[in-house]
């Protein structure tokens, strides 16, 4: 029996009794992930544990992979340790992974957000001794609006240029994000998708998601043929041939990093809207509380701040490094989008 | 509050002139009338003095928003503007209220020099009436730092076309320094409004001249003056005033009563454009010698002797009461120059020499402008009236090329505004023998595209942080630009350079080929004795490469930080 259920490794987060890792950042042999961004789920493991609704974009990203799916709740024997997954409300089929082994519990949140977006599977908390949070937005500068706030300042954005016989172009992170923000929008005209959104799109709603209709952008498909639409495409098809096809249109980027003043005007859009599939301060707190842990490890985020904070509120409290080690606040604002 | 937020947020979300126009044309339309003079005010540089200093500030915020100082340090690095960080750390405001921007702006005046419980009650309690946006702005106000991304010529046109008035004639009436507090909306915009004995005329401005000047065309058609390097002013002397403002808009009479004796000699109705040099009897002093003026308020009689001030006339904007300034820059220069030689000797104003030639001559002329104390060659269309503002295509600047260093850079530390996040701001050294020593900041000069990149770099190569402050791996290489160099005792280096800016990013050199403190100490010896000097000339040594080796612990400058 090792004095530590999860450990921590250059491969990432490491259940040695179970034999396995969790979003494992090098190829493994067994890998347990929590949802499907990019650093999360990566190539080149022997073996995949993922929720049943994860599953299916996992594999459309990663191709031919050995993978195999699990109900939220469902419990599984794996080596001398027993392992579920829970609705962490980050994106569809996102999921917080516990680990229990006699009586103690460890819950690894994977990317988490308190709100209910009506999209995902609600967050909920998992009872743990130790809890091994990420903190993306672990600073007290980072307050989302309730969703339905900005899901009308996002009309009244899309409105206003239909109105004046603009385009819409809203840039958002493909999985997740993107279908989130169509689903919290009014019916109010026709909604355009780039291709790599509209892949995502098409596998979600296949898996029974209710999203609404949208038109895949192809030859032909422009602002003429489609007056007001609001068109969603990652945030690194603006700027391109791709875009210019809809003429002057209005471009905004919807992330919770459009709170920065700074970081808006540098990513040259005018508009952001505050909208975020991560725990923000106040989430993160009440999430971390919620737990009842009594120790936690930040990871993936503001860490030195937010463990020092959770320090003096009491908890034993450390750092778990990711693959970029040094400057996670910096990396994260450019390669995490969501 | 909120109309003035939806303004700024207008002014944010766009870069096009033409949409940033609109937005403040239809603001100068629709909103209330003081809130347009208290705009007008802050768009024209007139900012209320700081009610709260910024550790008030960051003591009250952190309290009210129940996190620890520590803690609302680390967001204000990463928001890198107080403002902002405080108007994202506090809670969500219960109820909105929403004040006027007339209301906001006398309460903080009045504010100033109140007990600190007092301002802080207030502080505190319009904070929490505040969404972010209007909190936002609020703190700019409060701090004294309020900028929107709107020049003064984008303001005027707006309210030109706002209230129908010329655009020239309302820059003119915008001039001076009128108070917004006692200042109606129409005081500005009618005619017979504001003080007007006393009243400026906009300044008229150059472009820097990138290409050959010969694109210009004709030589003859050009009057070529030196580019001073003192303080842009306009002299007003009219019955009942006299007033010398600087290009800024600030009244300097006081600062310099040296030229109180030409309000006896000018013809009534005389407006003066020209630079306020230091003198050295027949030619100015080093920029230097003026910044010991500058600073005082009231000038002790020694220093009025060690540096007197002089006026280097440039133009001739009013004469006998008439507005001179559609006329051709030939007939101003010739009348100002025959006005200037009917006043009695040992007063201390002159005409700039101005010079005429083909452009070989006038290149050669340029060449000697460090000589002369001067940054460079001004080319003014002899044909051209006096602009309002900068009016591209008959004023150009035509500087020398600056000195240039190349150095590595030793402490990194993140911008602030559109640049927060990216680390633009940096300290660099050069060699001293075996160590490397700290000389000089800067901050611009590279772009977004190379930000990023040294960004990435500064997080895999950081030694050791200070705050905000990196110290880096003594590894990247910048040649860096200037245009002056002065002794410094304040200064490890005991030099200070004028206008330092990155150049270009050497990517091509290592550290063991950075330029020496001993070059620099030489090219100081050099500027310090005119007639030795030209700046294309002049190479900073290169002495045999030392060891790499770490210098001290502790950022140059802690006050910066
Ligand atoms: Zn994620
Ligand atoms: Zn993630």
């Amino acid at each position: 029996m090792s004095a530590q259920l999860l450990s921590f490794t250059d491969r990432g987060i490491y259940c040695a009794e179970g034999g396995f890792y969790i979003d494992p950042w090098r190829p493994v042999d067994r890998a347990l992930i929590t949802h499907g961004h990019s650093d999360h789920a990566r190539w080149g493991h022997g073996h995949y544990l993922c929720t049943h609704q994860a599953l299916p974009v996992i594999r459309h990203r990663l191709g031919q992979i050995t993978a195999e799916g699990i109900g939220y709740g469902e419990t599984r024997q794996i080596g001398g340790v027993e392992v579920s997954f829970h609705p962490a409300g980050h994106v569809p089929g996102s999921a917080q992974i516990r680990v229990a082994r006699g009586g103690e519990v460890w819950v690894v949140s994977g990317d988490y957000k308190v709100e209910d977006d009506g999209l995902s599977e609600p967050f909920v908390p998992v009872p743990c001794h130790t809890f091994i949070s990420e903190c993306t937005f672990g600073l007290p500068l980072f307050r989302w609006q309730p969703q339905a706030v900005v899901a009308a300042q996002l009309a009244a954005w899309w409105q206003a240029n239909a109105a004046e016989g603009r385009a819409s172009i809203l840039a958002a992170y493909g999985l997740g994000k993107a279908q989130r923000l169509m689903t919290m929008l009014p019916e109010a005209g026709p909604i355009l998708t780039h291709g790599a959104v509209e892949e995502t799109t098409r596998i979600l709603r296949d898996q029974g998601y209710r999203l609404p209709p949208t038109i895949r952008v192809t030859a032909g498909i422009d602002a003429k043929s489609h007056p007001g639409a609001l068109i969603i495409a990652p945030p690194s098809a603006l700027g391109t041939p791709w875009a210019r096809r809809f003429g002057p249109a209005s471009a905004a980027f919807a992330s919770g990093w459009m709170a920065l003043r700074g970081i808006r005007r540098r990513r040259g859009f005018g508009t952001g809207f505050v909208i975020s599939d991560h725990a923000d301060w106040p989430g993160l707190n009440t999430a971390i509380h919620a737990t009842g842990a009594e120790r936690v490890f930040v990871t993936h985020g503001y860490t030195t701040p937010f463990r020092r904070w959770l320090e003096e509120q009491g908890y034993e409290a450390g750092i778990v490094q990711t693959e970029f080690g040094g400057d996670e606040a910096e990396t994260a604002s450019e390669a995490d989008l969501a | 509050m909120k109309r003035f937020a939806a303004l700024f947020n207008a002014m944010d979300a766009t870069t096009k002139t033409g949409e940033k126009t609109a937005a403040l044309t239809a603001y100068f339309r629709t909103a209330p009338e003081a809130d347009r003079v208290w705009t007008i005010a802050l768009l024209s540089g007139r900012r209320p003095k700081r009610a709260v200093n910024a550790t008030e500030l960051r003591t009250w915020a952190a309290e009210a928003a129940g996190v620890p100082l520590w803690l609302f340090e680390e967001s204000y690095n990463i928001a890198g503007d107080l403002a902002e960080t405080i108007a994202h750390l506090l809670p969500r405001a219960e109820h909105e209220t929403d004040p006027t921007l007339d209301a906001t702006l006398r309460a903080l005046i009045a504010l100033t020099g109140r007990p600190e419980a007092e301002r802080r009650a207030y502080v505190t309690s319009v904070w929490a009436g505040l969404g972010p946006e209007e909190r936002f702005l609020f703190n700019k106000l409060l701090t004294g730092g309020f900028r929107m991304g709107v020049s003064r010529g984008l303001m005027t046109r707006a309210l030109a076309q706002a209230t129908g008035v010329e655009e020239a004639v309302m820059a003119h009436r915008l001039m001076g320094d009128w108070d917004p507090a006692r200042t109606r909306f129409a005081d500005l915009t009618e005619e017979g409004g504001s003080e007007g004995a006393a009243r400026p005329y906009p300044f008229a401005l150059a472009s820097p001249l990138e290409a050959a000047p010969d694109s210009l065309g004709p030589a003859a058609d050009w009057l070529a003056e030196w580019k001073w390097d003192g303080i842009r002013g306009q002299i007003i002397a009219r019955p009942g005033a006299f007033a010398i403002w600087s290009r800024g808009e600030d009244l300097i009479t006081d600062r310099f009563p040296e030229f109180a004796p030409l309000q006896d000699h000018l013809p009534p109705g005389t407006v003066l454009d020209g630079e306020i040099v230091a003198w050295g009897g027949d030619a100015p002093l080093p920029f230097a010698a003026l910044q010991k003026r500058i600073a005082r308020k009231t000038v002790p009689k020694k220093l009025l002797a060690e540096v007197p001030g002089h006026f280097l006339a440039y133009d001739l904007l009013e004469d006998g009461g008439v507005d001179l300034r559609a006329a051709p820059l030939s007939e101003r220069r010739a009348r100002l120059e025959a006005m200037l030689a009917a006043l009695p000797a040992g007063l201390p104003l002159s005409p700039s020499p101005a010079a005429l030639g083909d452009w070989a001559a006038l290149t050669a002329t340029r060449g000697l402008a460090r000589d002369r104390m001067a940054e460079g060659l001004m080319l003014k269309r002899l044909s051209s009236p006096y602009h309002t503002g900068r009016k591209r295509g008959d004023w150009w600047k035509w500087k020398l090329d600056p000195f240039t260093v190349d150095a590595v850079m030793l402490y990194a530390q993140a911008g602030h505004g559109r640049r927060a996040n990216l680390f633009t701001d940096f300290t660099f050294a050069v060699r001293d023998g075996n160590d490397l020593v700290p000389f000089t900041k800067a901050y611009s000069g590279l772009t977004d595209v190379e930000f990023a990149a040294i960004t990435r770099w500064v997080g895999k190569h950081t030694v050791e942080r200070f705050g905000p402050v990196r110290r880096v791996v003594p590894e990247l290489v910048f040649e860096i630009g200037f245009e002056g160099i002065q002794a410094s005792p304040r200064h490890k280096s005991g030099i200070a350079l004028r206008f330092p800016r990155m150049l270009r990013w050497r990517q091509d050199k290592g550290v063991a080929e950075i330029d020496t403190l001993d070059g620099l100490r030489a090219l100081l010896r050099q500027v310090s004795e005119p007639g030795t000097l030209r700046a294309d000339e002049v190479k900073t040594g290169d002495l045999p490469a030392g060891s790499k080796k770490k210098t001290g612990a502790l950022p140059p400058d802690p006050q910066d930080i």
